[in-house]
Parts: structure tokens; C-alpha cells; sequence
């Protein structure tokens, strides 16, 4: 039957030809946009993750009250201490000190006077111990523009568009001008060993890249550090594990009152990023719904319009003993394989195009000048094993519950008036 | 007629009164809020002097010690060497009229703090690059007014209301509380435009040194900042002592 209805509608391409268009836009339509929204809310999630949030993120209480100022002043103390202790605790993650520190970066010249000079903000991290993590998750070896990666404490990385501004080069000597732990003003000179680009436009627009043992040593924090962040390797970020790490570790702290103990808060307790994931979970959810809705609608009304074409049809099928329920149900097949093929048409395109951006990425670096998002510039889509079969779930809904509305009009038939009907 | 006469002498000498006895009352009651402004810029103010003294920096993580000495002429050039702590030793910073340099011997460099740098805190203290800063007198600035009287750490005070003559000032208004016999402000507020404290400053003990009443120890408190304040303890001060010309110049840094 499902071989007679499929010739059937192949040869009668007014039945098919506009649904099975239909179905595969809106299948289109939903395999891209959600490859799109997974891959630019997993970008955005993963770079803030790497750069600034970590999984979970360590800081003393007072500190974490000021966070969006970085004061230093109130960062973490007995800080090899408590990496050890987190160590053991959590063997499964991998934590690291982190610095982050404003000021100028002011070029000498020859006889010691400033040359050129400009804000900056930076971020010290461990680039040498080499156990950290730190040079791969932050994909400093590939955003060098200029030079190498720092070798020693007192080198360190400039936005390759901040060293232009400056006029300076690899080799060249640069001062930190910035405050130290006890408030007081750090003047401390660095070795420029390369410049950077790391393709979001909130770093590459002035940020300095150091090592945390240089840092500490400029500003004055022997053992201590701003934040420790923590990540799962190799793995995505998981809340519930995140959370669950969170809990033990402050439970340690319950009963103590000091403002400088230390607190853990996960990813999803900053910036708002919690929104941002449950909208990632939830996209998949509110793509389907909406298409599911949009095309039934379509659906629904290109059934009707075939009902009226295909008026004489019917009427002759139920005139020579054909039970409306099976005439119905026919209906409902032919909507299925429309379905299908509508879904593996949309989905094939939909992946192909969900594939080529993935690879080649949407530079929108342009929209971005002067943004404080911590965003890649470039946008990919990302292809999940849901972006697979995502697409068939309203492509089929929407045929069958279309044409199941359409339908229902082959009950309101009368047998008895259907010679009338059919001489008209 | 005899009338009329003896309401106009009763006229003139109401005018009289009237028009003298502010002066009276002022006569009696102290000096004009000018004049009290004049004699406190004249007992901070020397031509020369060279001081030694101990910042206490009391932070919310503990307490620090900072010594220094300045070499200061009049209201217009100061030059300061940290001798301690350690990490401090041997930064210098020179003020020649509005423009102030430091010098960090660790990388020995001489950085001119200017813009938003001004608003740091002077080594983590109170204090910060602005209020070093200041260097004109309360008089040039200031158009002052007696509020009242008050009583700072036992000793009678007049309390001076101080507004800013011009925008262009660190501190649109301050309220200082001036010993009456001895002409030094005991305690001070400074204020924003806005009315909200920023800082305020109190003079714990004096000493009296050539002919003048000087701060011996005093406490900045800025009231943005957590922290109790910053003790200022002044451990020497040589008024119109002989400081060469080349201590207030750009090379001095760098020797």
C-alpha cells in the first residue's frame, strides 16, 4: 500500500511537490538554526569558560563580593596551600591560579623616558610550569602573531593591536604600571616576548598576557592569586558536577566567619551565564515547538486545499465502498512519507550547510569593535548527534497533525448525497 | 519739635549700632574667617623644610610601616625618598609645580603619574597622588566662613566652612576645626560637590617648633575605602634648613 500511495504521489506532484517543499524549509531551517544556536551558545559558554570563569571558579569571600572591580587587594592567600588541598579533594580536576590585573603599559626609550604609554588589562596565568593546562586551553601557541610563548616569569604576551598602538616589538622592554596587593603603586619592567591575537575582540583590543610567577612578583603577591579556576579536562562543562564540587568544597567553610576564606562558585553563578546555558539545553525544545506549530499551520492549510482539489477523489472512493477511516488513514500514510522525505531532504541540506560553517566559521569581528564580550569573533555552528534527527521531529509532527486536521472533513461526507455531489 | 529731635538722635544712634556692632562682637569673639584662614596657610607653610616620617598604614589584611623624608620648598616643589620597607627603598617622587614624577629603583625608571593615575593611593595609604598634589593655599582657593565653635581633643576650635572658588578643585567644600589659640586645624572633612564625604583628617598631637604649633601625629581616613585610616607620625622637621637647587630636579631621581 505504502509503494502504491509513494507512485501516487510521485506522479501527481500538485500532492507533493509543496508539502514536501514546505517540510523541507522548515526541516532546513531547523537543523541550521539549531547547529547555530548550539555552536554560538557553546562558543560564547567556552570561551568565557576558558578565559574567565573557569568550571568553577576560587576567591576569597571579600573579593568575590568586588569581582567585576579585580581587587587585588583582597585576593587569595596560601595559595600553593590550597592548590595541594584541591589536588588531593579533587583528583578528577584540574585547578590553576590566576591573576587578573589592570594598569599602563608604558615603553621606554633609550634614555629610560616614556616613548609610549596606554591602558591595558591583563591576565597572569601559569604558562610554564607546564602541568596547568593553560597554553592549550587558552590557545596561546596558535594566537601568537608575533614572536614565541614567554620562557621566563618576566616575559610577557601584548594584543598584537595594543603593540602597534604602541609601536612596540618582541624583545623590546615594557613597564606595568598597576597597583600591588597592599594598594600600593607597581612599577615593574617585563621582556615583550610575542604578540597575540586571540580572535575575540575583548582581548585582542589591549590585553597583556603574563606568567602568574612574574605577576606575583610585580604586584607584590608572593603565594597569593586574584582567582582559582578549575576544569574538568578533556570535558565539557557539566553543572550538576560543578555544583556538586562547589557544595563539598564551601561546606569546609561553613563555620568559618573570615571575609578572606576561600568561596568556589561554578559557571553558571556568573555573568549570567546561567541563562545562557538552560537557553542552550533548551533550544533544541523551542526550535521544534515553534516549527512543529508554523508548519502544522502551513501543513494544515495545504491539506485543506488538496482535500478541495482531490474533492472527486474521495467522493468516488467512498461512493464505491472505500470506509472513510481507511481513506483517512491512507491520507495519514501519504502525509508520513512527505514527512520523511521532506526531513531527509531538509536535513541533508541543513547538515551540509551546518558542516561548511562549522569548518569555516562567520567572521563578525566587524559588529564587535568595542565589545566587552568575552565571544570568539568568529561564529561557528556546531553539529551534535541531536542536529541529526532534530529536524524529523517537526518535519513528521507537522505533516501528520496537518494533515489530520484536513482530514477530518472525508467524515463529514454523506454517503447518500454523494451521486449529487459527484454529478455537480 | 523737641520730639522729632530726640527720635532722630534715637534713629542715628541705631544706625550707629547697627552698623557697628558686628565689629564689636567680632572684636570681642576672635578673628575674621579670612584672617583665620591667612594664619593657618602661614603655620603650615615654610620656605624650606625637611621632614622625616612614618606613614602606618592600617589595611583590611594588617598593618604597614613606611618611612620617608622630604625636602620641601614653600607650597611648590617637594621631593621624597622611602627608606623603608625593604620593597619601598629607594623610590623616589618629585613634585615640581603641577607635575609629579616617581621613580622605582627596581626597574629605574622615572614615571610621570598624571591623569587618572592621580586618583591612586599614595603606597597603599589614605592618601592619594591628588592630595600630594595640592599645593595651593586654602586662602586662594577657598572663600571661608565661621559655622561656629567646637571642641576637638579638649582644645576650643572654630569650625571653618571652606567652598571652593572655582570647579577645577580636588575638594569642592571642606570643614575644618582650627585651634583658636594656636592656628592649626585639629580635624577636617573634605567633601565631593555631590556633599559626600571623602575624606576627613585628625590631628591626634601637636609640638611646637620654631615659634609654630606642627602636627606631630595625625590620621587620613579616606571614606571610600575600607581599612582604619592612615597614621601620619612626623618623627623630625628642620623649618628653613638649606636644600640645594638640583634636589628639585629630574636628575636627582636617578642619583
Amino acid at each position: 500500500m505504502i509503494r502504491f500511495l509513494f507512485k501516487g504521489l510521485m506522479r501527481d506532484r500538485s500532492r507533493s511537490l509543496f508539502p514536501i517543499l514546505t517540510v523541507t524549509i522548515g526541516v532546513f531551517i531547523t537543523v541550521l538554526g539549531h547547529s547555530w544556536f548550539i555552536g554560538a551558545l557553546g562558543g560564547m559558554l567556552g570561551t568565557s569558560a576558558n578565559f574567565e570563569t573557569g568550571y568553577v571558579k576560587i576567591m576569597s569571600r571579600a573579593y568575590a563580593k568586588l569581582s567585576q572591580e579585580i581587587p587585588n587587594e583582597l585576593a587569595l592567600v596560601g595559595v600553593n596551600a590550597l592548590l595541594a588541598d584541591l589536588g588531593k579533594d579533587y583528583p578528577a580536576w584540574q585547578f590553576t591560579p590566576r591573576i587578573r590585573f589592570g594598569g599602563l603599559i608604558d615603553i621606554p626609550d633609550s634614555a629610560g623616558e616614556t616613548r609610549s604609554q596606554g591602558p591595558a588589562m591583563g591576565l597572569a596565568v601559569d604558562l610554564l610550569s607546564g602541568k596547568s593546562g593553560e597554553l592549550k586551553r587558552l590557545n596561546i601557541a596558535q594566537s601568537i602573531r608575533r614572536g614565541r610563548v614567554p620562557e621566563s616569569p618576566d616575559e610577557i604576551l601584548i594584543a598584537d593591536k595594543l603593540a602597534q598602538k604602541l609601536d612596540v616589538n618582541p624583545g623590546d622592554v615594557a613597564t606595568l604600571i598597576s597597583s600591588t596587593m597592599n594598594g600600593n603603586m607597581a612599577i615593574y619592567n617585563f621582556k615583550v616576548a610575542g604578540t597575540v591575537s586571540f580572535g575575540i575582540q575583548a582581548l585582542d583590543k589591549g590585553a597583556i598576557l603574563a606568567d602568574i610567577h612574574g605577576m606575583q612578583a610585580a604586584l607584590d603577591m608572593e603565594n597569593a592569586a586574584g582567582e582559582i579556576v578549575g576544569y574538568q579536562p578533556d570535558m565539557l562543562y557539566q553543572d550538576e558536577a560543578a555544583h556538586q564540587v562547589a557544595r563539598t568544597f564551601n561546606q569546609q567553610y561553613s563555620t568559618d566567619m573570615d571575609d578572606f576564606a576561600p568561596t568556589m562558585i561554578t559557571l553558571a553563578d556568573q555573568a549570567g551565564l546561567d541563562y545562557l546555558l538552560k537557553m542552550s539545553d533548551s533550544m533544541g525544545f523551542i526550535l521544534v515547538t515553534v516549527f512543529i506549530f508554523v508548519m502544522s499551520l502551513v501543513l494544515w492549510n495545504s491539506g485543506l486545499m488538496g482535500s478541495l482539489r482531490r474533492y472527486g477523489e474521495i467522493g468516488i472512493r467512498l461512493a464505491i465502498g472505500e470506509a472513510h477511516g481507511h481513506i483517512y488513514r491512507s491520507l495519514l500514510w501519504e502525509s508520513l512519507i512527505i514527512g520523511i522525505t521532506g526531513s531527509i531532504i531538509g536535513t541533508i541540506i541543513g547538515l551540509s550547510i551546518a558542516f561548511w560553517i562549522q569548518s569555516q566559521g562567520i567572521d563578525i569581528g566587524s559588529m564587535m569593535q568595542g565589545s566587552s564580550i568575552m565571544m570568539d569573533n568568529v561564529l561557528r555552528t556546531h553539529v551534535t548527534a541531536a542536529t541529526y534527527y532534530i529536524g524529523f521531529i517537526p518535519g513528521i509532527l507537522a505533516t501528520l497533525i496537518g494533515t489530520a486536521f484536513a482530514g477530518v472533513g472525508i467524515y463529514r461526507r454523506q454517503t447518500a448525497s454523494l451521486f449529487k455531489e459527484l454529478e455537480v | 519739635m523737641t520730639c522729632y529731635i530726640h527720635s532722630s538722635k534715637v534713629l542715628l544712634a541705631m544706625t550707629f549700632i547697627s552698623i557697628c556692632l558686628p565689629v564689636f562682637v567680632q572684636a570681642q569673639s576672635g578673628p575674621t574667617a579670612q584672617e583665620l584662614l591667612d594664619a593657618l596657610d602661614k603655620n603650615m607653610v615654610a620656605e624650606n623644610r625637611i621632614t622625616v616620617s612614618t606613614m602606618v598604614i592600617h589595611g583590611r589584611r594588617g598593618t604597614r610601616s613606611i618611612q620617608s623624608k622630604s625636602w620641601t620648598q614653600g607650597n611648590r616643589k617637594s621631593y621624597t625618598e622611602y627608606l623603608a620597607p625593604a620593597r619601598e627603598k629607594g623610590t623616589k617622587m618629585l613634585k615640581v609645580d603641577d607635575q609629579l614624577w616617581t621613580y622605582s629603583p627596581g626597574t629605574d625608571r622615572t614615571i610621570q603619574i598624571a591623569g587618572h593615575m592621580l586618583r591612586q593611593s599614595v603606597m597603599g595609604s589614605d592618601l592619594s597622588y591628588e592630595d600630594m598634589m595640592e599645593d595651593q593655599l586654602l586662602s586662594n582657593i577657598y572663600t571661608p566662613e565661621i559655622s561656629g565653635s567646637d571642641t576637638v581633643n579638649g582644645r576650643d576650635c572654630w569650625v571653618l566652612e571652606l567652598t571652593a572658588k572655582t570647579p577645577d578643585v580636588t575638594y569642592h567644600s571642606r570643614k575644618v576645626w582650627v585651634d583658636k589659640e594656636r592656628d592649626i586645624a585639629l580635624k577636617e572633612s573634605r567633601y565631593a560637590s555631590s556633599g559626600k564625604l571623602l575624606k576627613e583628617t585628625r590631628i591626634d598631637s601637636v609640638f611646637r617648633v620654631e615659634g609654630r604649633w606642627y602636627p606631630k601625629r595625625m590620621v587620613f581616613k579616606d571614606m571610600l575605602t575600607s581599612g582604619d585610616g592612615t597614621v601620619f607620625i612626623l618623627e623630625s622637621v628642620d623649618f628653613n634648613a638649606e636644600i640645594p637647587d638640583y634636589i628639585f630636579t629630574k636628575a636627582v631621581l636617578r642619583r
